[in-house]
């Protein structure tokens, strides 16, 4: 599904990926972990395509095709979803408005019917219990006034609404409380299958006492240093990150 | 990244003015140049009152008198003020009825989507059609009639209703105001008068629809609003013109004025042709001064504006806060793109006790737009407990535009409570990506983020026209992209 070959990414003309090289199937569940400022969300970015996150040298092919011409937008559409580990706010701009434009834009790239307003409500409220959220935050503006934990609930909820093949999740653990953490779990879990990937990226492995990667790989200063099974984790929270670096 | 989103800007930037066509329509238009003999002229051919040609006389000589501003923050080619018609009207007059419109004409506002035909109006709402230098049609005047509401062309009032236009024509704006208004109350040739009586709520929104079409004419037009004691009412206002390669000028007045326990509230979309959007030729000079009094104590004057059209505007709607408790409101977005400038904003000024204003401005500035908010709040000594709210708020789409704020704050009353806000930012490459990320693409993410930055000031727009608004700005952005 993801095969990333030898990446270097530079970020204001310092390289902050060095070499990363990545394979996930579909119906894979990957961690990346790695400490602050050891390029975990650098991977992110440069996987979604964000401005200023400049890909020197290798390649990332999504689905067998190389996405580092795409817009932002077409990798979005070709079926790359990331939940952002800050949220942003659209002051203005109502929650159900922006999903059914996702949404529809994804429907429009289909060749499918777009959904009007009331149809897609339906549509909405039937995912928004999937991830126990209360119905006023479709009335809200885009992450307006959400908590973190809201903001966090809200990134699954798109998800859900997008079905994309690979998912991004960066740091969706931080700012998360216990009870979030499980609903958050329980989504991703119910949604994996056998041709949906997940990328999570996170910092500690909290997460992954409710989720199972099949696969972790540690980072370090722009490195894939080592890759292991689900133990790994375990490890890492034992031991932390130092007798990795070299 | 930088260079695929430059050229999206350099596509959409092709994209033209859609209002920009020419009705081909046999006119009566005055050989340009203004002199006391213009001024006889359009007096004669509207059958005016002799009052009203004395009046017009003395503010013309107040005019020669005058300096045409230049404190202003925008830039433009001197206007030659010969070299301007001041009078064009369709051929064929003195329709008895909607039937004997020349179709040309009602073919030109069908296609701004406003039909004149009262079976296929909008629900509820009462046109006035100003072409030109003349009022064309008024709809539903009949309706209107039965509740005691006059809604007709000015030139009528002035025939039919001399006393109630005597005492209210500047009265709020007198002739010796500024440059412009001194000239449009020396060469006005119509607009809309309104008269709600005491009492009554006027039972459907009203509006004017002002199209410039024949070459070289000026727009002069003179709009008056009275509200009566525990009246309301609702207007509206639009504006188009076509494309032209020279500059127009379009220098109207509005009054409103506001008795006890009043409200109007006053709305504009103002779309006249913004000028090539390249090479900056042509378009509209917006140079408008629109003032409304709440006379009356617990009297309220609301202006919402949404300009997104010409070439440069120079307006502030401002309200006078005469009557003790009186409310006064500014609902203002403003967008200048391509080569367009705008220095607009509002005055209000308290006198009364417990008098209130709220200021909404939201500026967006694209391409290389640059655009000026100008606003004063004056609390007099007279007007204890006064409280004033103001919020300016300027978004920037690329690296070219500008947005500049000048507010001035006078408070000559301690008890005065006054709040500023204000915030400059460029449209946030964050919202941005989290909108591409979900798969929506640069132009509708800017257009959504945009649209969610006015929706205060469309709230507060009468409901259809808020829709229009939306997609207005939508078209207007196109080529803004950054």
């Amino acid at each position: 599904m993801l095969e990333i070959n030898n990446l270097h990414v530079e970020v204001e003309n310092k390289e902050i990926l060095s070499g990363i090289d990545l394979k996930i199937k579909a119906g894979e569940m990957h961690a990346i972990m790695g400490l602050n400022g050891s390029g975990k969300s650098t991977l992110s970015n440069a996987i979604t395509g964000r401005e200023n996150y400049n890909v020197t040298k290798g390649d990332i092919t999504f689905k067998d095709e190389s996405i580092l011409e795409m817009e932002p937008n077409e990798r979005a559409l070709a079926g790359i979803f990331m939940s952002f580990q800050y949220p942003t706010v659209i002051p203005g701009v109502n929650n159900t408005y922006f999903l059914r434009a996702a949404v529809n834009a994804k429907k429009k790239y289909r060749g499918e019917k777009e959904y009007d307003a009331a149809t897609f409500l339906k549509f909405v409220k039937s995912k928004l219990k999937e991830v126990e959220m209360d119905a006023k935050y479709l009335k809200r503006a885009v992450n307006e006034g959400f908590s973190g934990g809201e903001k966090k609930r809200n990134e699954m909820l798109q998800l859900l609404c997008l079905e994309p093949e690979l998912a991004i999740m960066d740091e969706t653990d931080s700012g998360l409380d216990i009870d979030a953490l499980k609903i958050i779990s329980r989504g991703i879990n119910k949604y994996k299958n056998n041709s949906r990937s997940f990328l999570v990226i996170t910092h500690y492995q909290r997460l992954l006492k409710y989720i199972e990667p099949d696969v972790v790989h540690v980072l370090i200063d722009g490195k894939i240093v080592k890759s292991g099974g689900k133990e790994l984790a375990l490890e890492l929270e034992e031991k932390g990150y130092s007798w990795l670096e070299s | 990244m930088d260079n695929n989103k430059n050229s999206v800007i350099d596509q959409r930037v092709k994209e033209e003015y859609k209002y920009g066509f020419i009705t081909e329509i046999e006119s009566d238009t005055l050989a340009p140049g203004i002199s006391e003999e213009t001024i006889h002229f359009i007096s004669k051919k509207k059958k005016e009152p002799s009052w009203l040609l004395e009046w017009r006389l003395k503010a013309y000589r107040k005019w020669l008198k005058m300096k045409e501003p230049d404190w202003q923050n925008v830039n433009y080619d001197k206007i030659d003020y010969q070299d301007i018609s001041y009078y064009s009207a369709p051929k064929k007059k003195e329709l008895k009825s909607l039937d004997e419109l020349d179709p040309e004409l009602l073919k030109t506002y069908n296609k701004l989507g406003i039909p004149l035909d009262e079976q296929k109006m909008m629900n509820g709402i009462a046109v006035d059609a100003v072409f030109d230098s003349v009022s064309v049609a008024t709809t539903f005047r009949e309706e209107l009639k039965s509740h005691g509401v006059i809604f007709c062309s000015f030139s009528e009032a002035a025939i039919d209703y001399p006393e109630i236009v005597k005492k209210y024509l500047g009265s709020v704006i007198p002739y010796t105001d500024n440059y412009f208004a001194c000239l449009n109350s020396a060469v006005f040739t119509d607009g809309s008068f309104v008269f709600i009586p005491k009492g009554v709520k006027c039972p459907m929104e009203l509006s004017t629809y002002f199209r410039i079409n024949e070459a070289k004419t000026g727009q002069f037009e003179r709009t008056l609003i009275i509200a009566e004691e525990n009246s309301s009412v609702s207007y509206l206002e639009g504006c188009t013109a076509p494309m032209r390669d020279e500059n127009q000028l379009h220098a109207a007045v509005v009054e409103l004025v506001a008795l006890d326990n009043a409200t109007i509230k006053y709305s504009t979309v103002q779309n006249w042709f913004p000028g090539n959007p390249k090479t900056g030729a042509g378009g509209i000079y917006n140079f408008v001064t629109k003032r409304g009094l709440c006379a009356g104590q617990n009297s309220r004057i609301s202006w919402t504006q949404v300009e997104t059209g010409s070439a440069v505007t120079w307006k502030y709607p401002s309200c006078i806060l005469k009557g003790d408790d009186s409310v006064g409101e500014f609902y203002s977005v403003a967008l200048t793109n391509n080569l367009q400038q705008a220095d607009t904003g509002t005055k209000m000024i308290h006198i009364g006790k417990n008098t209130k204003s709220t200021i909404i401005s939201k500026g967006i500035s694209a391409g290389k737009g640059q655009q000026t908010y100008r606003g004063e709040v004056k609390i007099m000594k007279s007007a204890d407990n006064a409280r004033n709210f103001s919020q300016c708020d300027s978004i920037l789409i690329g690296d070219r535009c500008g947005a500049h704020t000048f507010p001035y704050i006078d408070v000559r009353n301690q008890s005065a409570t006054m709040e500023h806000e204000a915030s400059t930012s460029k449209i946030g490459e964050d919202q941005l990506f989290y909108c591409n990320q979900r798969g929506i693409d640069t132009e509708d993410a800017v257009s959504m983020i945009v649209n969610g930055f006015c929706k205060e000031v469309f709230n507060e727009l009468p409901m259809e026209f808020a829709m229009e608004a939306t997609k207005l700005m939508e078209v207007s952005l196109e080529g803004s992209v950054g």
